[in-house]
């Protein structure tokens, strides 16, 4: 019956944190995911970890992707992925990291929870195919 | 204990991340949700619902946040559903609203939740009011609905608040404008933002003008906020002055003029209360909202007794050789659920 139909839709917030403010890639993500059927969340520049935090708990996103080109990942990731925990949302939200980040802090962040690291020049269609399998369901 | 009932409990416990994904569940319209829904039901109806409409970039996102921050200094908790357009092709949306939310940060108390239109043109998703009771059984004091950027037609704003604000940059148009039908024609409150641009006093006068143009004819008339049938039983006191939308400058950047609001939309609550149009409003909501369910539900009868008619694309046939034509169809199609309803 139509009504019982259910509407799903991947929810992803892309995510500025820390002192960067080179947004072009997170807006270049934003568009792409738009156009791939997602919506997208944009948190805008300069936000703190436990801003991310609110903003991935209340939206209830699937996916939530970490633009950082200021080199301060293992300071900043960490402190997001505590945040979720504290509200229960680590579990079932997909963490992606997109940025230059070198090979050894990659393995870190894996180990963390990320599931993937995007670096430059990552072909968008990989991307946006990676969330289409990965998303967790709600 | 089923999966609703375990994240309703934990919904009114107040766990924000239940409240997230009830709203999610809602959005989605997952199976069971209803059932979810109809739970939340004798929670709601608590928390006032402010409803905020204008055209795209008339400031209200930047309103809202200025406006949260004045609850919250009070000690009121907030919730805010902001809704933006989904794309026509794709379905996809960039929900940039939470961005203008700067006052808030790191505050939970304010819940902020973005929407995506999911293709709905009247300024709301077809779960923006249920995520609102979803918003005030959990407690939320206050929850302000934030519409698509609207033009002069994306009303259903007035299905889903208590108090309806209106905001109108300044420049927005001439008199003839202020005649049209539409969207001025729902305000319970007038808000000219940006008021210290050229024009704006221009636009207060003009609005006042359109104002008292209305009095006396159609502000508080019943049809007025009606969607189809109006209800009778529940007419205004006579004695009661009608309500006069006032006009409110703001300067939402700097937060100036929100004080005044604030006690306006507090005057415009009591109007409501002691003239018991908040109960009739209401009331017309719940009709509506019975009614939209029946319809949806008797729509899905329709599509799955067309599916057991052998679905759409052998009667298409039989129109495109010319056998038959849709009006018969339908009639045939229609015929056993006419039946059942006539034989009651």
């Amino acid at each position: 019956m139509s009504t019982d139909q259910s509407q799903r839709s991947i929810r992803c917030l892309v995510a500025k944190v820390g002192l960067d403010g080179h947004d072009r890639g997170a807006h270049v993500i934003a568009r792409a995911f738009r156009d791939a059927g997602f919506e997208v969340i944009y948190s805008g520049l300069h936000k703190a970890p436990d801003e991310i935090v609110q903003a991935a708990v209340q939206e209830d996103v699937n996916v939530l992707g970490i633009s950082i080109l200021s080199g301060a990942h293992n300071t900043l990731v960490p402190k997001i992925i505590e945040g979720l925990k504290e509200y229960d949302a680590f579990e079932d939200t997909l963490i992606l990291v997109g940025g230059v980040i070198p090979d050894d802090d990659k393995a870190e962040l894996k180990a963390l929870g990320v599931a993937e690291v995007f670096g430059p020049g990552t072909p968008m269609e990989e991307t946006v195919e990676y969330v289409r399998q990965n998303a967790p369901e709600r | 204990m089923s999966e609703s009932a375990a994240l309703l409990d934990d919904l009114l416990a107040g766990k924000h991340r239940a409240l997230a994904r009830v709203i999610t569940k809602i959005e989605n319209r997952d199976p069971g949700y209803r059932e979810l829904v109809s739970g939340l039901y004798e929670h709601t109806g608590n928390a006032e619902v402010i409803g905020i409409t204008g055209s795209p970039g008339a400031g209200k996102s930047t309103l809202v946040d200025k406006l949260a921050e004045h609850y919250r200094e009070q000690g009121e908790t907030v919730g805010v559903v902001a809704i933006d357009p989904s794309s026509p092709y794709t379905g996809g949306a960039v929900l940039g609203d939470r961005i203008r939310m700067a006052s808030n940060v790191g505050d939970m108390d304010v819940f902020f939740r973005s929407m995506s239109a999911r293709g709905n043109l009247g300024g709301l998703s077809t779960a923006t009011a249920d995520a609102v009771k979803a918003m005030d059984a959990f407690g939320k004091d206050k929850v302000i609905i934030e519409t698509v950027g609207a033009g002069q037609n994306e009303i259903d704003i007035v299905g889903a608040a208590d108090t309806v604000t209106v905001l109108v940059p300044p420049g927005a148009g001439d008199n003839v404008q202020m005649l049209k039908a539409g969207i001025l024609e729902i305000a319970d409150i007038f808000v000219v933002n940006k008021a210290d641009m050229d024009g704006a006093d221009r636009t207060v006068q003009e609005l006042t003008e359109m104002v008292h143009l209305g009095q006396g004819s159609t502000t508080v008339d019943a049809g007025h906020h009606g969607f189809d049938e109006v209800e009778m039983d529940l007419e205004m006191p006579a004695d009661t002055d009608p309500w006069k939308p006032p006009i409110v400058e703001t300067v939402a950047t700097d937060g100036e003029g929100v004080v005044d609001l604030v006690e306006t939309f507090a005057e415009h609550r009591a109007f409501l209360e002691s003239s018991g149009e908040l109960t009739r409003r209401r009331r017309q909501r719940v009709a509506e909202e019975i009614r939209t369910l029946l319809r949806d539900d008797a729509a899905g009868l329709v599509a799955d007794e067309l599916e057991d008619s052998g679905g759409v694309g052998a009667f298409v046939d039989g129109v495109m050789s010319g056998d038959t034509d849709p009006y018969t169809i339908a009639d045939d199609v229609m015929a056993p659920i006419r039946d059942c309803v006539e034989d009651q």
